[in-house]
């Protein structure tokens, strides 16, 4: 257990990040930390894509000048990609995110979830 | 030219999407026109891919000619063609309404054209990771689209799906993630062919976490039942003409993506060598059925009502996917084209009948059929229709779905099709009931804005000063009531269509 935690352990942060993201979505009644609590989220994904991709002593995956030359180890270059793809997603789904917050305040004038419902039921 | 289709289907709207911006500076009212323009467009490209797909087979596009395991494919089969003309078709059919019934301004159409543009991509797309980008692309308009609303509820409504769908998306992500540590490859058929290949085989812990993270992704984007919360709220506060385009095509398109990842990537294999999951997929699907008809009929709301019924229509979809037989998984098919013609007629009925007389709940609807004939009949044909009275698509679908769990030897799952269909009769007899046998209530402010008749036949320089509905709104619906109606005798075409790709499908 204890060697898996120091070998694995980005896999673990992972996971704490993904719970922390997700605790964060269902239990903060602030709807920005809402928000930002989806982007800890996508994080989380992000971090394991780079994690997997990951290779001891890898090198980024360019041709080498000399083809006859000794064949390095190469990191594989798909999941990066699919990293950086998923973070213009997450960037786009933020910018939405906030334009609806900056709604609902001028609407209503409060960030609060449990306010906003208070708020929802008097009308 | 025929190859470049599928790229054409998902780069025009796109294109027209910035166009309507950019000219939208200078020209306010180019919106709409550039709009029309591309959809027709769209609709004509998506029949003559369809028509050369069910003539010449499966057209497969490789994006900068990079081959498979390298590139990117956009893939056009059977079922992917059918869906491609119906989110073009229904596409086109709401714009007609949006001319008057609203919403307009240049941003409306540019998000209107992207959400386009993402669906096909979704539907063409034959890599998994492109199908996480696209079902963004198709969330993120949706959500812009939903916050259109005059009210300041329909953007608590989209932020409420933002966070959620965004989850739902997420989880989906993790699910390629997984399949991607497992094989090492995003493309679909190689997919298929590596995940058997990879070790431990389909009983590998990944490739089952990847399937079911997957699985719940879509359920929330279908709105399965316990994580269709989302749901109701989005459909109740987005513009009416924009509620009519979302519950057509978005959950639909969803559920056909579902489709792909459980049939094009896992395969049949993988359900057969893991009953379990089938069992899953069924008892998901059938929770669904009963608990999204039985929040239906309580609902008085009837934007509500018809909301809580997609949950229950896209449960019989999912579990028509868990029955895994030919029948069943026709009629699930069917039952997918089918349910976007009739809730997308029904919801703009619903818009023409709110545009003309405000009525808005069950109550309000009584004596509808004198106040708007079209509107009301509208209304029923297309509600009998969500019941399944026979000739129409919504009882070949169910038929199809019922007759297949007999056959999977699965009978309890052919009585929630038959209890489904019972309480859909509740909620859609009672609104005819309303509207046909209720003298209408002493509602002042309903009277006094049913004054124009229905029908738009007026020109049209009276009818804006006197009638909200325009020809196109009243069209857009009788002519969706029509096509189910149409449809409904066209069980026999649905077969020969569909018939062989389900067979491929199931025999490998």
């Amino acid at each position: 257990m204890l060697e898996l935690l120091a070998t694995r352990y980005a896999y673990v942060v992972f996971i704490v990040l993904l719970s922390v993201g997700l605790y964060m979505v269902i239990a903060s009644q602030n709807l920005v930390k809402k928000v930002i609590g989806v982007n800890l989220f996508q994080t989380a994904i992000f971090l394991f894509f780079v994690a997997a991709a990951y290779i001891e002593g890898g090198s980024a995956p360019v041709v080498p000048k000399d083809p006859a030359g000794p064949t390095a180890v190469l990191v594989s270059p798909l999941p990066h990609v699919i990293v950086l793809t998923a973070i213009v997603v997450g960037i786009a789904l933020t910018a939405v995110g906030l334009a609806l917050i900056i709604r609902i305040y001028t609407e209503y004038g409060t960030l609060r979830e449990d306010v906003l419902r208070e708020v929802r039921a008097d009308d | 030219m025929i190859e470049q289709l599928p790229v054409l289907l998902i780069v025009t709207p796109i294109l027209a999407a910035t166009l309507s911006l950019l000219l939208g500076v200078r020209y306010g009212r180019a919106g709409w026109s550039i709009a029309a323009l591309t959809t027709t467009a769209l609709f004509g490209l998506a029949v003559w891919l369809a028509t050369s797909v069910f003539s010449g087979g499966t057209i497969v596009y490789e994006v900068g000619n990079f081959p498979r395991p390298i590139g990117i494919e956009l893939v056009a089969d059977r079922l992917s063609a059918l869906v491609v003309v119906l989110v073009a078709g229904v596409s086109a059919g709401v714009l007609a309404y949006t001319r008057r019934g609203g919403p307009r301004g240049t941003s409306f159409y540019s998000a209107y054209l992207l959400l386009v543009g993402g669906l096909l991509g979704l539907s063409l797309t034959g890599d998994v990771f492109n199908m996480f980008v696209f079902l963004e692309i198709t969330g993120l308009t949706t959500y812009a689209l939903i916050a259109k609303g005059e009210s300041g509820e329909s953007a608590v409504a989209a932020l409420k799906y933002l966070i959620i769908g965004t989850v739902g998306a997420s989880l989906y992500l993790i699910g390629v993630g997984f399949l991607f540590l497992a094989t090492g490859t995003l493309n679909m058929v190689d997919l298929a062919a590596s995940i058997p290949a990879a070790e431990g085989g389909y009983a590998n812990p990944l490739v089952l976490a990847a399937f079911a993270f997957v699985f719940v992704g879509f359920a929330i984007k279908i709105a399965l039942f316990p994580l269709h919360t989302w749901q109701p709220d989005a459909y109740q506060r987005a513009p009416d003409g924009v509620t009519a385009l979302i519950s057509a095509l978005v959950s639909t398109v969803s559920a056909y993506a579902l489709f792909r990842v459980i049939y094009s990537v896992f395969t049949i294999e993988f359900l057969v060598a893991t009953p379990h999951v089938t069992e899953v997929i069924v008892a998901f699907g059938s929770v669904s059925v009963l608990a999204g008809t039985a929040l239906a009929v309580i609902q008085t709301e009837i934007k509500r009502t018809l909301a809580y019924s997609s949950v229950s229509q896209f449960g019989l979809v999912v579990l028509a996917y868990g029955l895994a037989n030919e029948t069943a998984l026709l009629g699930g098919l069917v039952h997918l084209l089918g349910h976007a013609i009739m809730k997308g007629g029904l919801f703009l009925a619903f818009g023409v009948v709110a545009a003309k007389t405000g009525a808005r709940t069950v109550d309000e609807y009584a004596g509808l059929a004198r106040r708007a004939p079209f509107a009301a009949g509208t209304f029923a044909v297309l509600g009998l229709a969500l019941v399944g009275v026979p000739p129409s698509i919504g009882f070949v679908g169910k038929w199809y779905i019922a007759v297949g769990a007999v056959e999977a030897g699965i009978w309890p799952v052919a009585v929630v099709v038959f209890l489904s269909t019972m309480l859909t009769l509740a909620y859609v007899a009672r609104l005819i009931e309303k509207m046909y046998f209720t003298p209408p209530t002493g509602d002042v402010h309903a009277a006094e804005r049913a004054v124009a008749a229905d029908g738009g036949a007026e020109n049209d320089a009276e009818a804006t000063t006197r009638n909200p509905v325009s020809a196109g709104m009243l069209g857009a619906a009788v002519f969706a009531a029509l096509l189910v109606v149409a449809l409904g005798f066209s069980g026999s075409v649905f077969d020969s269509l569909l018939g062989p790709f389900v067979k491929v499908v199931l025999n490998g």
